[in-house]
């Protein structure tokens, strides 16, 4: 599923045009931010376990060569065929070839943004090939023929009763019922015919090790388990920069990602797939797509530590506020911003500017990555390739859309600590102003002084 | 095949090697790993019952689940029995395995392939029993990986609670794709 959308400011005026619906979406990802800060302070050393994995990953980047060869020679050695696809393209046409030759016609998928990045569905179902998407999210975007809005919460965008209509039209489940619980489990029984029917399963990759050769897939509902256990043929695509060198290091990044993801402790299944299953084969495709040049800007090179968690997206003022669709790429807020430039200048050159430079991403972000600095960078960058005048403008349009209007925007009483979640980090000096980089805001009080006055008045009584 | 020209361009694009950093130690709770293991399977949405003897594995397997026909216990039996239910996976109610190891800090029971006697099964199967050695507690996912070797077998995997989703407004249900319930047993 492709975008309609090809600028952030157009799609996110449409937006904020409901205001009901941009609220419950900011407070739907707040909540999660908020779960992720609780989790991250019950670790004692969770500042230290930051630092280790950006260094993890700083270090891998450095021989990013090495460990991938190495991944390579231990997964053939376990059995694992082993592809390489430039761009998305080739990554398509492998895919395709390895389905083919199996005489492949059904298949399930588990969540994988680079899939996504690559367009794979369409140019499968164009040859004929049945893609199911079977992350209950995925699937839930997929039969509204809508791409993910988010990269760990793909439906986050969809209220309940959307998708007790879609599920109504789709499998046929009770008209008007909107309980999550029944919808879910309508999900579970369709679902579960297609993964007992699957020809092949194609998954993503979370972790790949270079010193096993093995391959680590997390997920809470176990659809990536059910698709590539019960297939004869599991093809796993990864990007280039997914390679950590030991299994240990894993320690470290499992302890990050679901914390940093949605506040869980640890995913349901970490999935540790390392050779093929009696009877059956397992293909990975390592894949560059721009990965490479990226790495060789200097400036951008640190976006490749990204684990794929989301945090930066659930604290993003501008996404919570504006929604994953209006950044026109399968990765959308802060740093799919940084991402999508690489591959196209042109095409995704208002991302950049769709940003506060708050902070706020940078602070949360599990590797440590800078990504504030870096779109910061990009806007330089941008403005002189002259991709700039145009994009500044939008972003600006936009900003002023999601983030100034005054009805939005009063700064006193309550709506001044709610600017805090708006501004998670941004200094509130009475004036806007979504290009400085300011210095952090005094924590505000969760009451005002009249409303703890009035309740402990109503405490003592 | 385009892996020599990736490479090359990451041999001319990367920067100069950076060092790894040294191995990492862990800051460990001072809770004790029972405690805290159990804490942590429950807000994973498992159950944790202690159990005096591996004796008492059947009761409360039958205790818990006083209404499923179609258990398939490998903790009692051989992981070559029950040939019949695993033709039929998809139809078994309630299945027994042994774990490996547990992590107090989140709950996740590590399942080497051959504790899970078909990749499958952990996942297909509506509930999910686990028989844990007290013994196999560690405190954190450091402390695992330096235990066991988790790629030594050709697949492997950390179970935390049953499955789930919030994928519907962000209202968690437990029981997506794959167990809808975990009952871990501590013996
Ligand atoms: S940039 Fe950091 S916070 Fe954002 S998704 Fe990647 S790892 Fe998570």
């Amino acid at each position: 599923m492709s975008f309609t959308h090809t600028s952030h400011p157009k799609a996110a005026a449409e937006f904020v045009q409901n205001t009901n619906r941009m609220n419950w979406h900011d407070e739907a990802l707040w909540f999660i931010r908020t779960k992720r800060d609780r989790i991250a302070q019950t670790v004692p050393d969770w500042e230290l376990l930051r630092q280790q994995a950006s260094e993890i990953k700083a270090h891998t980047l450095s021989k990013l060569d090495t460990y991938l060869q190495q991944f390579e020679e231990n997964a053939i050695a376990n059995g694992v065929t082993v592809h390489w696809a430039a761009d998305a393209a080739e990554h398509n046409a492998i895919v395709l070839k390895l389905l083919q030759k199996v005489g492949a016609t059904k298949i399930v998928k588990s969540k994988s943004m680079l899939t996504e990045e690559c367009h794979l569905n369409p140019f499968l179902e164009k040859q004929g090939i049945e893609v199911v998407d079977t992350d209950l999210g995925e699937r839930i975007v997929q039969l509204r023929n809508e791409p993910p809005s988010h990269i760990v919460l793909p439906a986050i965008h969809i209220k309940k009763e959307e998708v007790g209509q879609l599920f109504h039209e789709h499998l046929g489940t009770k008209k008007g019922s909107a309980d999550p619980q029944y919808l879910t489990n309508a999900a579970r029984e369709h679902l579960r015919q297609k993964f007992l029917a699957a020809d092949a399963a194609i998954t993503g990759v979370n972790f790949a090790v270079a010193e096993t050769g093995g391959f680590v897939v997390c997920t809470n509902e176990g659809n990536a388990d059910l698709g590539a256990h019960l297939a004869k043929l599991h093809i796993a695509c990864m990007g280039i920069e997914k390679v950590i060198p030991q299994t240990k290091d894993l320690g470290v990044f499992l302890r990050l990602l679901a914390r940093s993801a949605t506040g869980q402790a640890i995913t349901t299944y970490s999935s540790h797939f390392v050779k093929p299953a009696p009877g059956a084969e397992m293909h990975i495709v390592i894949v560059d797509n721009g990965r490479s040049t990226q790495l060789g800007r200097e400036d951008f090179r640190n976006s490749l530590k990204c684990i794929r968690c989301g945090a930066c997206m659930n604290t993003c003022p501008v996404y919570r506020r504006s929604g994953g669709h209006s950044y026109h790429n399968a990765v959308a807020g802060p740093i799919g911003a940084i991402l999508a430039p690489n591959i196209d200048m042109k095409e995704y050159a208002d991302l950049p500017f769709a940003s506060t430079l708050c902070g706020s991403c940078t602070d949360v972000c599990p590797v440590k990555i800078d990504i504030h600095n870096q779109l910061y960078k990009w806007r330089q960058v941008l403005t002189r390739e002259g991709h700039a005048p145009a994009a500044k403008k939008a972003g600006m349009k936009m900003m002023a859309s999601v983030l100034a209007s005054p009805k939005k925007f009063s700064f006193s009483g309550k709506m001044a600590r709610r600017m805090l979640r708006w501004f998670p980090k941004l200094a509130v000096n009475g004036t806007l102003n979504p290009w400085g980089r300011q210095r952090e805001l005094p924590k505000v009080p969760d009451q005002s002084f009249r409303e703890w006055y009035k309740q402990h008045k109503k405490e003592t009584k | 095949m385009s892996r020599q020209s990736i490479l090359e361009a990451i041999r001319k694009n990367k920067p100069e090697t950076i060092a790894a950093p040294a191995p990492y130690s862990s800051v460990k709770s001072d809770t004790d790993t029972i405690t805290a293991f159990r804490t942590s399977v429950e807000r994973a949405g498992g159950t944790v019952q202690q159990l005096s003897s591996r004796n008492e594995i059947a009761a409360a397997v039958q205790q818990h689940y006083p209404q499923a026909s179609i258990v398939a216990d490998f903790v009692h039996h051989p992981s070559n029995s029950h040939q019949n239910l695993l033709h039929d996976a998809a139809s078994i109610e309630v299945t027994v395995l042994e774990g490996q190891l547990g992590v107090a800090e989140n709950g996740a029971i590590f399942l080497h392939e051959s504790d899970c006697v078909n990749r499958a099964l952990p996942f297909i199967t509506h509930n999910l029993v686990l028989v844990l050695d007290k013994s196999k507690l560690v405190h954190d996912m450091h402390d695992a990986y330096a235990t066991i070797d988790t790629m030594k077998e050709g697949f492997g995997v950390f179970i935390a609670g049953p499955s789930k989703t919030a994928d519907i407004e962000q209202s968690l249900v437990i029981g997506a794709h794959g167990a809808k319930s975990l009952l871990v047993l501590l013996a």
